[in-house]
């Protein structure tokens, strides 16, 4: 290939693309703004935001001390932003989409609760309401409710005189529950251990001077803590920073939507008779067209460097990974959408029919490939289709590299397939070209 | 050296085009000798283009031939491409880059070293008049000054033959005039010129020799002056009268011996007229009894709109 006409092809996209400030700063600034945007929706920087808790409203009907003390705890969770409402103003809220979810203590629900703990039959009734776009909050809420309910009730049923009442009360029961229902062994069984309840619960605590027994109750058998994955080898893992992979996927999104300009500009220059002026020299057809791959591949690759350059300044961004691999897939991914332009320059007719169907499929892409959203929050059977499409692999390339803090090998896949379709697509691009012009 | 022993530098032979049922260019055989300008004349759609594009390689012939200094174009990088200068009909010119910027990149296509290339280019921009201008963006230039630099382009790497497809389209008179020095000068270069247009008036001006294609086939291809003595023999008479008299007396003077058609429009009376020498007493002498006073009076030769109409049967611009 002469490299006089090739490096010609490359100055002059170049020097167009620098000349048009507008266009320039648009590909740009663009991509930054909405990547800051989401990258705050989806947990800002590493530790630096706190998430808001799960919004969620209290209709207390009991007031008593139980749901006083269940209402206490639930305030004091971090995964929780608690308020007390009345159950007019929780169902408005839910309706608005104020509140994710609302829950209703009856009356007498200390009571209730506590006698149910020892005796069958009826149980006070929680209502649970909740938002129907919010069916994980709500499944969430439900969980942490039931652990907050089982120790606050059961340390009361099992300490002081309220633990008592309830022992006896049940014991009393027991006693009138006709002979055929209960089988001699059980009766004598079930009997030992509310007797043994209450003599437990008479003895003079050593704890407590007021004598109201010991504090005990159901508790969680385990603590947690929680801990970000880090890869043990690097002491700088800076850990989860949401920007990295709103700045990975946006860029994804609007290099892609520069590769289909790339390709609008060659039906253009072919609408503008320029094309027969380059077919006119004596040029080889792969020259034509890396001059255009070669182009393009620099400007994305550009263009992808400035984003990750903003995100590192403003918000943080690190490559708790390899560097190598790091460089290794924007530079795929820039073929990549190189080539993608090649391919719509090939198979497109005119600019105006091209880039309307060219955009939903960059859409599409993006949108499956797990720029808009992470891709673990897709179904598991969509987590699998995905993988057909090159932008998922650029994304997750881009988050192994930067806030997973993975190695070299795991740049490997993502490149391998990123310049997989850009071979096919430039091969493709290459046969369907129409190279002759009227 | 007269024309005719100079060696041909483009050999056309029984070319054909066909885009599915459409036949573009139907077995269209010429030649092209070294110095010549020779204008491809005919309405839009005649064949024009798509026999420049077979020439210059951009379009493969569904049959025949063309040959360049005797051999054909083998393949996209074939050296003889530099034989040949394409002027397209589209400004193909890149508006947002400078007309220096886009002479150093069409140049750089027919890898011109840096000095060669800026020596050509301050060269080209001089026989365009555009030197001044370099530096502007393309963008700033009116119609006129982009047909220049269209024009320009095409002679960095010193073509032989230029192959010109309409390039005075859409220019006001006086650009028009520009380009037709410029062809001029590169004719008294010695370069060869093929050029196409649907302008009688450019052709007649520019070439020596018309070839005149209509529905992808070749109607004529001779010199003006053989053309002109093939045509119907008519002269245009213009008469300019002194003062308005009514038309009542015009079917009169279409029944004149050698009268072919009479108009009159305002005081200026057109006439065509079969032979000059024997009609214009005639029609001196109508005026003259009718009492109208001559003012001025002029002939023009027979041009090439009566010839294609003679050749073809209908107007140049009816389509």
């Amino acid at each position: 290939m002469n490299t006089r006409p090739f490096l010609a092809l490359v100055h002059k996209d170049l020097k167009l693309h620098l000349g048009n400030r507008r266009a320039m700063i648009l590909t740009l600034a663009v991509p930054i703004a909405i990547a800051s945007f989401f990258g705050s929706i989806f947990g800002g920087g590493s530790g630096r935001t706190k998430p808001s808790g799960v919004p969620l409203e209290i209709v207390d009907l009991d007031r008593s001390a139980a749901s006083g003390e269940i209402i206490t705890n639930l305030t004091k969770d971090d995964s929780l932003t608690v308020s007390i409402v009345d159950e007019k103003s929780a169902r408005q809220d839910l309706r608005k989409g104020n509140a994710a979810v609302a829950v209703i203590f009856p009356k007498n629900f200390g009571e209730d609760a506590g006698r149910a703990f020892f005796r069958p039959g009826a149980k006070p009734e929680i209502t649970l309401l909740h938002d129907p776009s919010r069916n994980i909050e709500a499944s969430m809420v439900q969980g942490i409710l039931m652990q907050h309910i089982m120790e606050t009730i059961s340390r009361r049923v099992f300490s002081g005189q309220s633990g008592r009442k309830y022992a006896q009360e049940a014991l009393t029961e027991f006693d009138r529950t006709p002979s055929r229902l209960v089988p001699e062994e059980d009766r004598r069984a079930l009997s030992n251990m509310l007797s043994s309840v209450d003599q437990w619960l008479a003895r003079p605590s050593t704890t407590n001077p007021a004598g109201a027994g010991p504090s005990g109750g159901i508790s969680v058998p385990f603590t947690t803590r929680n801990e970000e994955s880090a890869p043990q080898t690097n002491s700088k893992f800076s850990g989860y920073n949401g920007y990295a992979h709103s700045f990975g996927g946006m860029s994804v999104q609007f290099i892609l939507m520069a590769g289909i300009d790339w390709g609008i500009l060659v039906l253009m220059e072919r609408q503008k008779g320029l094309w027969r002026r380059l077919r006119g020299a004596p040029l080889s057809r792969g020259t034509l067209l890396a001059g255009r791959g070669a182009s393009g591949t620099i400007i994305a690759f550009c263009t992808m460097m400035v984003c990750w350059a903003f995100s590192m300044a403003v918000f943080h961004v690190r490559i708790n990974g390899s560097w190598v691999g790091f460089i290794a897939c924007n530079l795929a991914f820039s073929v990549f959408a190189a080539s993608l332009g090649l391919f719509i320059a090939a198979l497109g007719r005119t600019p105006e029919a091209t880039r309307g169907i060219a955009i939903f499929v960059v859409l599409l892409m993006v949108m499956l490939g797990g720029a808009w959203v992470p891709a673990f929050i897709f179904p598991a059977w969509l987590q699998k289709l995905t993988l057909i499409v090159p932008a998922r692999w650029a994304v997750d390339g881009f988050d192994a590299m930067t806030w997973r803090g993975l190695g070299v090998s795991a740049a490997i896949a993502p490149v391998a397939v990123l310049m997989g379709y850009a071979v096919a697509l430039s091969e493709i691009a290459r046969r369907c070209f129409r190279w002759e012009t009227d | 050296m007269s024309s005719d022993s100079k060696p041909a530098i483009l050999e056309i032979r029984q070319l054909r085009k066909s885009f599915g049922a459409l036949v573009a260019v139907d077995g269209v055989s010429f030649t092209v000798r070294q110095g010549e300008c020779v204008g491809l004349l005919g309405p839009n759609g005649a064949g024009k283009t798509t026999t420049l594009s077979m020439l210059s390689g951009l379009l493969t012939p569904t049959s025949g031939e063309v040959l360049i200094e005797g051999r054909a174009l083998a393949g996209d990088v074939d050296p003889l491409k530099r034989k040949l200068g394409l002027v397209p009909q589209e400004l193909a010119l890149y508006d947002e880059l400078s007309a220096r910027d886009n002479l150093l990149f069409f140049g750089a296509l027919y890898s011109l070293d840096r000095a060669t290339l800026e020596k050509s280019m301050g060269e080209a921009l001089e026989i365009v008049g555009l030197a001044d201008r370099a530096q502007e963006k393309v963008k700033n230039y009116s119609g006129g000054m982009k047909r220049r630099l269209n024009l320009a382009a095409a002679l960095l790497h010193d073509p032989q033959l230029l192959l010109l497809d309409e390039p005075t389209v859409g220019v006001d008179p006086q650009s028009r005039n520009a380009i037709f020095d410029n062809i001029e000068a590169f004719r008294a270069q010695g370069k060869t010129i093929l050029y196409t247009t649907h302008y009688m008036e450019e052709v007649e001006r520019l070439c020596d020799r018309v070839i005149i294609m209509d529905h992808g086939r070749i109607v004529a291809d001779d010199t003006l002056s053989a053309l002109r003595a093939r045509s119907v023999k008519l002269n245009l008479l213009q008469i300019e009268l002194a003062k308005e008299s009514g038309s009542d007396w015009l079917p009169a003077l279409r029944q004149l011996d050698g009268v072919v058609t009479a108009e009159l429009a305002g005081v200026q009376l057109s006439a065509q007229v079969t032979n000059l020498t024997k009609v214009t007493p005639s029609i001196l002498e109508f005026l003259h009894q009718r009492g109208s006073e001559v003012t001025h009076l002029s002939t023009e030769r027979p041009h090439l709109e009566s010839i294609f109409l003679s050749l073809t049967g209908h107007q140049l611009r009816d389509k």
